[in-house]
């Protein structure tokens, strides 16, 4: 009981092949396409790689880089045969390497799959790696005197500018660590030792923000100092104030970008997947019912299709038995040859025959 | 005696149309590209249009276009020709308008010398033009609540933000303009009441620049307030610092990014190529010509790019201009001639008739 049987005449079969292999080129170019999405991704992620704390999530696109190579020669092969399956003299040729071809694709189709859900699954751990790289980055923006961090400051400053936010979940994370160095402050005065003194670790704590939370489009001239303070500025409530400086926090929005860029990826991912799900269904079809034909033994007749020979039960105890086979029957200690009962057709008649008696001598 | 003849067996007239069919493909594409460009220069120049006080500049995308728009027409026709010059029969057709092309491929080249010309010589209308549009946008930076200049501040800090530039020349001109908005000044403050009896407008003129002048490459947190005091910020000097504000006017960053626009190669290209193509096209025409007028067509024939010599094809064009000139004038002396001789011939026929009577 054949799975999906579908019956092909001659002509069928040749138009079959040629569509196929067309699908597989346009394959192959939907592997480039993943290919370069895998590039771009890693280029994105690689940009802001200062601000991501040592997360391991470099390994998407990889994954997509290393998928759309392998559909890339998968799909070549597979245009390949499918060219040569219109003659069925050149099908023998192929004969051998279709079924553990099938298997292959169904396989790398398999990864295909996976590495869509893992675009949708990176959201959590690129969460992690922002929150504790932002956090790193903003207390080491003072330090641009030291070597290896002091293009923190710029990152940071053109982070904020472009990406319209401020801080890591919004501007009070500013309050909470001094992001002015000491070699711009003026130890010999009152009012800055009064503040270092003011906490425990000695920090320099302001309420105030860098220049590059300030927002654009408020009405008035930014103010940076004393946010918390109104009085310190005419006509200023810090409460009601909502224009002044950037709302949203920088996590939230380097988030909301690369997710965007993750769900389009994703979503092309799945399409391409399904796309080779029903290339490779064509092929296993070309393949069983070029096999009937040559089975039948006339290249122009009419042979049958289909997905699994048997149904997906009896498939399933088939491989279990092929699995069986080939294991050792271990109570005889491995040696196949001890009380093996006999199955032979050939009946040489019982065991415990006496021996005929001695013809008696003279 | 013709001018640069040569020689053009079968092979090399079909040898001649295909090279000048990719050749007018080639100028389709670059055609194309110049249009493009002009497009690509007007959305530039509009998007900047509020710091910009006259709208002369746009004549050169406006050029740019036109021609793009032109050279994909008559290069399409071009290879048009091409595709049916080897064909005996469909040639003739396309004889009259070659004329028509060649002084349209003309026509075009002048034009894009023009173009070239036109951005050089326009630069200093452009700068003029900045000059006055960014001194009043600094000037109405504070306005942000007066209809129609509202948006004066956010255009001006973008401006500044993403060409990296402060102020009209330089970070100076904000120290002469009152940028923050008497709305959020404390009058009842004695340093904001000192500040404005200080000069003679009653403006509140501070040394201390927007936000959106500051420097993200700068190793400090940026100053804005104060900066010709070199007392008031801790180890600061004033006159050595040039990391802390963009030192660049904003005036002279968007020349710079225009000019750099306008000047590209493009419109250069495009008209060596045309040149070329014109060349070519007449060579093809002529020995196409010279062919169909072969006994057997498939013969050698000649290519030539002016008939006779130059002076003798000047002589020939000025005589038919001026035999054209003449055919509207009418001239009484034949006329009269004419007159005459109509009389002489009637009387001959009113003779023989009187004699035949």
């Amino acid at each position: 009981m054949a799975v999906l049987k579908v019956k092909f005449t001659k002509t069928r079969r040749d138009k079959l092949a040629q569509i196929l292999w067309i699908l597989n080129w346009i394959s192959v170019v939907t592997g480039v396409i993943l290919f370069s999405l895998g590039l771009f991704l890693k280029v994105e992620l690689k940009k802001r790689e200062e601000l991501m704390a040592e997360k391991d999530i470099q390994y998407v696109p990889n994954m997509l880089i290393a998928v759309g190579l392998i559909a890339c020669a998968i799909n070549f092969l597979g245009g390949k045969i499918c060219y040569d399956c219109v003659d069925s003299t050149k099908f023998l040729r192929w004969k051998l390497i279709m079924l553990p071809y099938i298997v292959c694709t169904f396989f790398f189709t398999l990864c295909v799959l996976v590495g869509a859900l893992m675009c949708y699954s990176m959201h959590w751990e690129l969460e992690e790696a922002l929150d504790l790289g932002l956090m790193q980055a903003m207390r080491f923006y003072k330090d641009t005197d030291m070597p290896g961090r002091c293009f923190l400051k710029h990152t940071v400053d053109t982070l904020q500018i472009q990406f319209q936010c401020c801080g890591n979940s919004g501007y009070k994370d500013w309050f909470q660590i001094q992001w002015i160095s000491n070699r711009y402050l003026d130890m010999s005065k009152k009012e800055v030792v009064d503040r270092l003194r003011s906490n425990v670790e000695g920090k320099y704590l302001m309420d105030g923000v860098p220049f590059s939370c300030c927002n654009i489009n408020s009405p008035r001239p930014c103010i940076q100092q004393q946010i918390t303070n109104n009085s310190a500025h005419f006509n200023y409530e810090h409460q009601t104030e909502d224009q002044n400086l950037w709302m949203k926090g920088c996590r939230q929005a380097l988030l909301e970008y690369y997710t965007h860029i993750m769900q389009s990826i994703g979503l092309t991912v799945l399409i391409t997947w399904l796309f080779e799900l029903s290339v490779l269904t064509g092929v296993r079809y070309l393949q069983t019912s070029l096999e009937n034909v040559l089975r039948q033994g006339d290249p122009d007749s009419e042979s049958d299709g289909w997905l699994l020979e048997n149904s997906l039960m009896e498939t399933a105890r088939i491989i279990k038995s092929l699995g069986k086979s080939n294991q050792i029957n271990t109570a005889n200690n491995g040696d196949p040859n001890i009380d093996v009962p006999s199955t032979s057709k050939a009946h040489y008649g019982p065991d415990n025959v006496p021996p005929k008696e001695k013809m008696e001598t003279s | 005696m013709a001018l640069l003849k040569m020689k053009f067996s079968q092979q090399r007239r079909v040898r001649l149309a295909q090279g000048l069919w990719l050749l007018s493909w080639l100028a389709v594409m670059c055609g194309a590209l110049i249009f493009c460009l002009g497009v690509y220069l007007k959305i530039e120049l509009l998007r900047r249009d509020e710091v910009m006080e006259n709208t002369e500049i746009h004549v050169v995308p406006n050029l740019l276009m036109m021609v793009g728009l032109a050279s994909i027409g008559a290069n399409w026709v071009a290879s048009r020709v091409c595709q049916d010059s080897l064909d005996a029969s469909r040639f003739p057709r396309w004889r009259i308008l070659l004329l028509g092309w060649y002084a349209v491929a003309v026509l075009l080249c002048c034009l894009l010398l023009a173009v070239v010309v036109l951005s050089y010589a326009l630069q200093g209308r452009l700068e003029e033009s900045l000059k006055v549009g960014l001194r009043n946008g600094i000037r109405f930076y504070k306005d942000t609540d007066v209809p129609g200049r509202c948006f004066q501040k956010e255009t001006i800090d973008r401006l500044q933000m993403e060409f990296r530039c402060c102020g009209n020349n330089n970070f100076k001109d904000w120290f002469e303009v009152q940028w923050v908005s008497n709305r959020y000044l404390d009058f009842t403050s004695q340093e904001v009441k000192d500040r404005i009896r200080s000069n003679v407008d009653g403006r509140y003129l501070l040394d201390g620049v927007p936000f959106s002048c500051c420097n993200p490459a700068s190793p400090r947190p940026c100053l804005q307030n104060q900066l010709t005091d070199s007392r008031a910020h801790y180890n600061y000097e004033y006159q050595s610092e040039e990391l802390n504000l963009y030192s660049r006017g904003c005036r002279q960053a968007l020349t710079d990014y225009y000019m750099g626009l306008m000047n590209s190669t493009g419109p250069g290209v495009l008209s060596v190529i045309l040149i070329q193509m014109a060349v070519v096209m007449r060579y093809l025409q002529t020995a196409v010509e010279g062919a169909m007028a072969l006994e057997s067509p498939e013969g050698e024939s000649e290519g030539y790019i002016l008939e006779k010599d130059v002076k003798a094809t000047y002589a020939d064009v000025k005589a038919k201009a001026l035999d054209l000139l003449k055919f509207a004038q009418v001239d009484p002396a034949s006329e009269a001639a004419g007159a005459e001789e109509g009389e002489k011939a009637d009387k001959a026929t009113e003779k023989v008739a009187t004699t035949a009577a």
